[in-house]
């Protein structure tokens, strides 16, 4: 797999984001530094609470953190307005969910094409690549469907589908299998290993830890908002307790 | 872009297919009642007019005021007006011709059923003439009153078509019966397609005199003048006249003298008001409708809260998201105000070809494009402006928090 790239995708320097809840402040994610180059197929792991979802939020541009700075391909995007944000996502970053996100009265087609009309493409060549990518995952005769016609599995594939119209750099997967059975989740996966293997870049949020160790090539462990430990197959890259001694 | 966010909003708002109908409704019965009014517009007017007998130009009424009961014009006043008036009236320079008219109410009895009817005399000789040709009447059947004619009554139209409440039509030959007393019919008026003339027993002076006993009293005075051009004048000089006669001050007159003019001025400002009416109704049934997007389009911002973070999170800018639900909203306007063009165009037509049938008039209806242009934009402005609150709302939604909803 394309780990020996060195291009920066995403880089987290420090970052932390706290939410408050009245008088309480809870530390959602507390200095978090991590890296992801080009090509890599990432996984963020943890229980709930641990502050992956807060983390993917972050990294997809969707939510800016309290401190630290966020570069996406070099940029630092910690500050930016929620406009360019968008407009940074739109392009740059493809979003995959648990519970898929399709806009139900819309047909797979229509969702597919959805983010392709936020970036200004004319209908036509939309048109033209959403057909294309219901075909790469094995939709082409699903165009027409809603999404309440498609079992749970195509519904992610479309998904899937969708977070490549406006050819990202970048996939985020936020427990892409979780509402699936064991045999459609593979397929799920197997679509994902294919994208990552055409030289995208994949970061995906789960709780499974043979999911991640099965298709990750590097794993972020995260535990109560900090990172724990940073594994690579069987290789540990780093663990929390190290970098705390070193201070 | 536009024609995109268009055509996604257009399926939202079939998506939600029933809430939707339900929101333009406010916005359907505003514009309805507009577009219908104004479309039928001249029409009105003119068959209002029609009912009042304005016809003649050349033609004054004149009536006592001080009104102290329910009756048709000039009756039940507390001073009325004499024979001698109409003599005086009638020696005028500018004054052809006062006719002195009645008209009468009593209980009229035909087919076992007794209704309350009116009836109005019939002057003889030249009087008479001009009394027909003032009120057009024209014999639908049997023929029309003539000198001389006593225990004869020529009926209503709608006497004939039995909308009188008698049960059974009347034709000549029957016989009613009037105040007791039993009148043979000998004609049918033709139609004139006014409730105070289709109505109406006609009488000769005698009977009504005999029956009535109404002595030397006038109800109103019918006058002609010479010249069409000098009743302005002529009005002036009855007014005149008559406060001399009644001994009353310029300003506190108990009568009243009107030119066709003026009852056709009378016409207009009762219509206007009820015009006017209509236009606050629509006005208010607008703004209800307004309400009522504001309303549909927050509930709608509400429960979409989902769709605008995958929106966000799929690269739509706040921009894009305001401007979804702004066309929407808008949208909701411009088909409500679209289906009440349609209906008020079709009350308008068929009002229109009603008026027609009703009066025997040859109108045709009044199709006006500025005004269907006026009522669609102003319809989407409504709606959209009902809309600019929730799609901030909407834009402003924190992308994380909405895809969490």
């Amino acid at each position: 797999m394309a780990t020996k790239k060195k291009r920066e995708m995403i880089k987290l320097n420090n970052v932390a984001k706290y939410y408050h809840m009245g008088d309480v402040v809870v530390k959602a994610l507390n200095g978090v530094d991590f890296k992801v180059f080009e090509g890599e197929f990432v996984a963020i792991m943890g229980p709930s609470g641990s502050g992956k979802s807060t983390a993917m939020n972050l990294v997809g541009s969707l939510d800016t953190p309290t401190h630290g700075k966020i570069y996406l391909d070099g940029n630092d995007i910690s500050e930016l307005s929620e406009s360019d944000l968008a407009q940074i996502r739109g392009k740059k970053i493809g979003f995959i969910f648990q519970s898929f996100n399709l806009i139900p009265n819309l047909t797979a087609m229509e969702n597919v094409k959805l983010p392709m009309m936020f970036q200004g493409i004319d209908n036509d060549e939309r048109e033209e690549r959403a057909e294309e990518l219901l075909k790469l995952v094995e939709l082409g005769d699903r165009v027409d469907h809603y999404p309440n016609q498609l079992s749970g599995g195509q519904m992610q594939r479309v998904a899937i589908a969708r977070s490549l119209a406006n050819d990202p750099e970048v996939v985020l997967a936020d427990e892409p299998t979780g509402n699936l059975d064991t045999k459609t989740g593979d397929i799920v996966m197997e679509f994902l290993e294919k994208l990552n293997r055409q030289g995208k870049t994949i970061v995906m949020v789960t709780h499974e830890p043979e999911l991640a160790k099965k298709h990750a090539d590097v794993i972020y462990w995260l535990k109560d908002g900090e990172l724990d430990k940073v594994t690579k197959g069987n290789k540990v890259l780093y663990r929390n307790g190290k970098k705390k001694k070193k201070k | 872009m536009n024609i995109d966010t268009v055509t996604l909003a257009f399926g939202n708002l079939r998506h939600r297919g029933l809430r939707s109908w339900l929101t333009l409704l406010g916005i359907f019965i505003g514009v309805t009642a507009v577009v219908s009014l104004i479309s039928l517009g001249s029409g009105l007017k003119m068959a209002v007019s029609s009912q009042f007998g304005v016809s003649s130009t050349q033609v004054i009424s004149v009536q006592a005021g001080g009104i102290s009961g329910f009756g048709p014009p000039g009756t039940g006043v507390s001073d009325p007006l004499t024979t001698d008036d109409t003599e005086a009236i009638e020696k005028l320079s500018l004054v052809e011709r006062a006719v002195s008219r009645n008209i009468l109410s009593g209980r009229l009895e035909y087919n076992d059923r007794t209704i309350f009817g009116f009836a109005t005399n019939v002057p003889d000789g030249k009087d008479r003439e001009f009394v027909y040709e003032q009120v057009e009447l024209e014999a639908l059947e049997g023929r029309l009153l003539k000198d001389g004619d006593t225990g004869k009554v020529v009926l209503g139209y709608n006497f004939y078509t039995d909308s009188v409440g008698l049960g059974k039509e009347v034709v000549p030959g029957k016989r009613i019966t009037i105040k007791d007393k039993k009148f043979d019919v000998i004609g049918i008026a033709d139609k004139k397609g006014s409730f105070i003339f289709d109505n109406v027993v006609y009488m000769n002076n005698r009977d009504t005199e005999d029956l009535w006993d109404y002595g030397d009293e006038v109800d109103v005075i019918a006058v002609l003048v010479k010249d069409k051009d000098s009743i302005d004048r002529a009005k002036e000089d009855i007014e005149k006249l008559l406060r001399k006669r009644r001994d009353v001050k310029e300003g506190k007159e108990d009568f009243e003298v009107s030119t066709p003019e003026s009852s056709l001025e009378t016409v207009n400002s009762i219509l206007s008001g009820v015009q006017a009416f209509i236009v606050i109704i629509a006005f208010i049934s607008i703004l209800v409708g307004a309400l009522g997007i504001v309303n549909t389009m927050t509930t709608s911002v509400m429960e979409r809260k989902k769709e605008i973070g995958i929106m966000k999170s799929i690269g739509a800018r706040n921009e894009q998201i305001f401007f979804q639900f702004f066309v929407e909203s808008g949208l909701l306007g411009l088909v409500g105000g679209l289906v009440g063009v349609l209906f008020g165009e079709m009350i308008g037509f068929l009002g229109v070809m009603g008026i027609n049938s009703f009066i025997g008039s040859d109108m045709s209806p009044n199709i006006n494009f500025v005004l269907i242009l006026g009522a669609l934009f102003g319809s989407f402005l409504i709606g959209a402006v009902a809309g600019i609150v929730p799609a901030l709302r909407a834009a402003n939604q924190n992308p994380v928090e909405a895809l969490r909803s």
